[in-house]
């Protein structure tokens, strides 16, 4: 976070040009235009101030809660350090919500991205400042945050028991859409109401990529004789593989850690976040909650991994913009 | 877990003080004022410490104010319940938090806000997380308190019985033209896609509860649970049984069909909701064994509102709230001795039905037992 921070606000500084002596270039300043840097201490401490506010509120709000929560799997209920806890991860039970989180969450980001980037796609054909593409990328920003109780709901007046479009394929086709049981409320029916908000999600982080295009390559190749499909093969996909990729993993990641559909549809769990909500609030398993940190870790080992890729995939995808 | 609790409370009251250290300092010294009473509230086991109730009422009212958590207003007339308090003792102002939590949510509350105006006074727990959590409790004796039978009281006033209801089978009478007679009526195939219960067993107590009924009436018994949950599993398979949370909203819907939870709350979503409720919703609790769960009042050792708290378990064992749980399917735990002494509403009782003669109700031992079995079977059997 610093090594982006940092350079950030000392380009942006205008009394860096004038003042400082260049000494050497950023180390981590990648392949962008070197940046110069000065006499260290003062510049830090500047910078560092504007950095404050936003510092501490990710150490209250996110680094604290998640140290308790997972350093609350270590210890037992009577407070003794311990290890045992560590045995949820061969429960089959647990085992197969990890399985049921990572199906669903993999599943609905795929069909998410590739739904999000054929309308980016399709977006490309628009004006950048026409009515349509305003259109969508508000919309867009809208429902990719439409999550939670309200998007459940949405689905139940749709397809749930006696959704709209349930009653409606019954009445006029005579199929049932819940022939094998309840289609929404299973762990694998929550792909429909994820994706439903993945695929907005990718249009807002793919579009900056498609957008990056430079229109200059498409007339270079076409120049050289290339047909568009061997544009698309072999130039805009290779370059534009990482940022697909990498959003690819950003909705994995917003599926993973998705907790308020899935707990208005599911009651039986099936999915790591309504398994920890199982374990902290049980009044029939009691004397477990102390596992929900050890899935909390579990859960917060994967979106480091997840993370970590996206922001390695993120630093290449950037290469090729601006 | 304490440990970790400190540290999240020492990390988090050092920023609360950094930013906020002007309010903190005036509101503490304001909450402190309120709890120095002349008798020490909080230690107190009966009325009589307080000079009888209405040296227990003076204290309350100058207290002004109750926490309680986890009551939903149509649970066994809990609204009509809290209404009649505040109507009774105007000057002290209900706070009802969390009403759809559990009961381990309950005592999750009190641990985190501990020391805090907010945390809750009184709990309404199911016995399991109860005999988890006597440590929490403080000892209080209401004035009937020879009323509820000695079994259904701890000796020392930490905890007391209050309600139980029985294990039903609510259905909309629009979409099941028969009564099921039995529980294993319910795995016939005009049952498809309706059946529900009241969340994951291995979590909720009414949903667990369903599960033992169903043991019952398939070979089981308290000792052994296995046959409720192969019944779930049989259920599951013929495609009857739903994973759907069932609420109000749901059977008023005809989302779920049929749903197994207490009697009183499947007679609270009927006819009784009045414009609410779901007209064609009927009650049915099977013949043969009844499955029943006391729910026990206890008042939190560290209550803010120590009096408040005393005042509110006097007024929940009264008749007259006595009879309100009645009124709601649920059988308090003071009926036989109103019956005897005639306080019951006999015409509430002749509606209810008189208690069950053949009741079951899981000790602890059996449901620490049965928590074993659901925690290694019922993901497989249901998922």
């Amino acid at each position: 976070m610093t090594t982006q921070t940092v350079p950030d606000t000392a380009s942006s500084d205008p009394a860096s040009g004038s003042t400082g002596t260049t000494v050497s270039s950023h180390p981590s300043a990648g392949p962008g235009p070197a940046s110069t840097s000065s006499k260290r201490p003062r510049r830090l401490s500047l910078a560092f101030l504007g950095f404050t506010p936003f510092a501490a509120y990710v150490v209250l709000f996110l680094a604290i809660p998640a140290v308790i929560a997972v350093a609350s799997g270590f210890f037992s209920g009577t407070g003794a350090f311990t290890f045992a806890n560590l045995r949820a991860f061969t429960d089959p039970t647990i085992l197969s919500a990890f399985r049921g989180s990572f199906l669903v969450s993999a599943i609905s980001a795929l069909l998410g991205a590739i739904i999000g980037a054929v309308v980016c796609f399709a977006l490309l054909g628009t004006r950048s400042d026409g009515f349509l593409r305003t259109t969508i990328d508000a919309a867009s920003s809208v429902l990719a945050q439409f999550g939670g109780i309200m998007l459940a709901f949405a689905f139940i007046a749709t397809i749930g028991f006696q959704g709209l479009v349930t009653l409606f394929l019954k009445d006029h086709f005579g199929f049932d859409l819940n022939a094998h049981g309840g289609l929404l409320y299973s762990v694998g029916g929550l792909v429909i109401p994820y994706t439903y908000f993945e695929v907005p999600l990718m249009v807002l982080t793919f579009m900056p990529a498609m957008e990056g295009l430079k229109a200059t390559w498409g007339e270079a190749a076409a120049t050289l004789g290339a047909t568009r499909r061997s544009y698309w093969l072999k130039i805009a996909m290779p370059v534009l593989a990482p940022a697909f990729w990498g959003s690819v993993l950003l909705l994995f990641a917003n599926a993973f850690s998705s907790f308020a559909t899935a707990a208005a549809l599911l009651s039986q769990g099936g999915i790591v976040p309504l398994t920890i909500k199982q374990q902290l609030t049980s009044e029939t398993v009691v004397g477990v909650s102390n596992t929900a940190g050890v899935l909390a870790l579990g859960m917060l080992v994967i979106m480091v991994v997840v993370m970590g890729a996206y922001s390695l995939l993120q630093r290449r995808a950037a290469r090729w913009q601006r | 877990m304490k440990r970790s609790r400190i540290v999240a409370g020492v990390a988090f009251s050092a920023a609360v003080v950094a930013v906020l250290a002007g309010c903190s300092t005036s509101s503490t010294a304001g909450s402190s004022t309120s709890s120095t009473s002349k008798v020490d509230a909080a230690t107190a086991t009966s009325a009589a410490a307080f000079g009888g109730m209405d040296g227990l009422v003076a204290a309350a009212n100058a207290e002004g104010a109750l926490n309680v958590i986890t009551l939903p207003p149509s649970w066994a007339n809990y609204g009509k319940i809290i209404a009649g308090f505040e109507k009774k003792y105007p000057k002290i102002k209900i706070t009802s938090a969390n009403p759809n939590g559990s009961s381990a949510d309950e005592v999750a509350a009190a641990k985190s806000l501990k020391g805090q105006s907010t945390a809750p006074d009184v709990f309404d727990l199911g016995t399991a997380v109860l005999n988890a959590n006597t440590d929490l409790l403080a000892n209080y004796k209401v004035a009937n308190w020879s009323d509820i039978p000695t079994d259904f009281k701890s000796a020392d006033g930490t905890w007391y019985y209050d309600y139980t209801g029985l294990m039903s089978i609510g259905y909309d009478s629009s979409k099941i033209k028969t009564a099921p007679k039995s529980i294993n009526d319910l795995l016939g195939s005009s049952y498809k896609n309706e059946v529900a219960i009241k969340g994951d067993p291995t979590q909720a107590n009414e949903a667990a509860s369903a599960v033992y009924l169903a043991a019952l009436g398939n070979g089981g018994s308290a000792d052994d649970i296995q046959p409720g949950i192969d019944f779930f599993q049989k259920l599951k398979a013929n495609g009857n049984f739903i994973s759907t949370l069932p609420t109000q909203a749901t059977v008023n819907s005809g989302e779920t069909p049929v749903v197994l939870q207490w009697s009183y709350n499947n007679l609270a979503w009927g006819p009784a909701a009045g414009g609410a409720g779901n007209p064609n919703w009927k009650t049915v609790v099977l013949p043969g064994t009844a499955l029943g769960s006391y729910y026990n009042q206890a008042i939190n050792k560290d209550a803010p509102h120590p009096a408040a708290a005393r005042l509110w378990e006097e007024y929940l064992y009264t008749p007259a709230v006595q009879n309100l749980f009645l009124a709601s399917g649920a059988y308090p735990s003071t009926l036989a001795a109103m019956e005897k002494a005639g306080t019951v509403d006999k015409a509430t009782l002749a509606k209810v039905g008189g208690a069950p003669s053949d009741f079951v109700q899981l000790t602890s031992d059996q449901a620490t037992k049965a928590a074993t079995l659901l925690t290694a079977g019922w993901a497989k059997a249901v998922n």
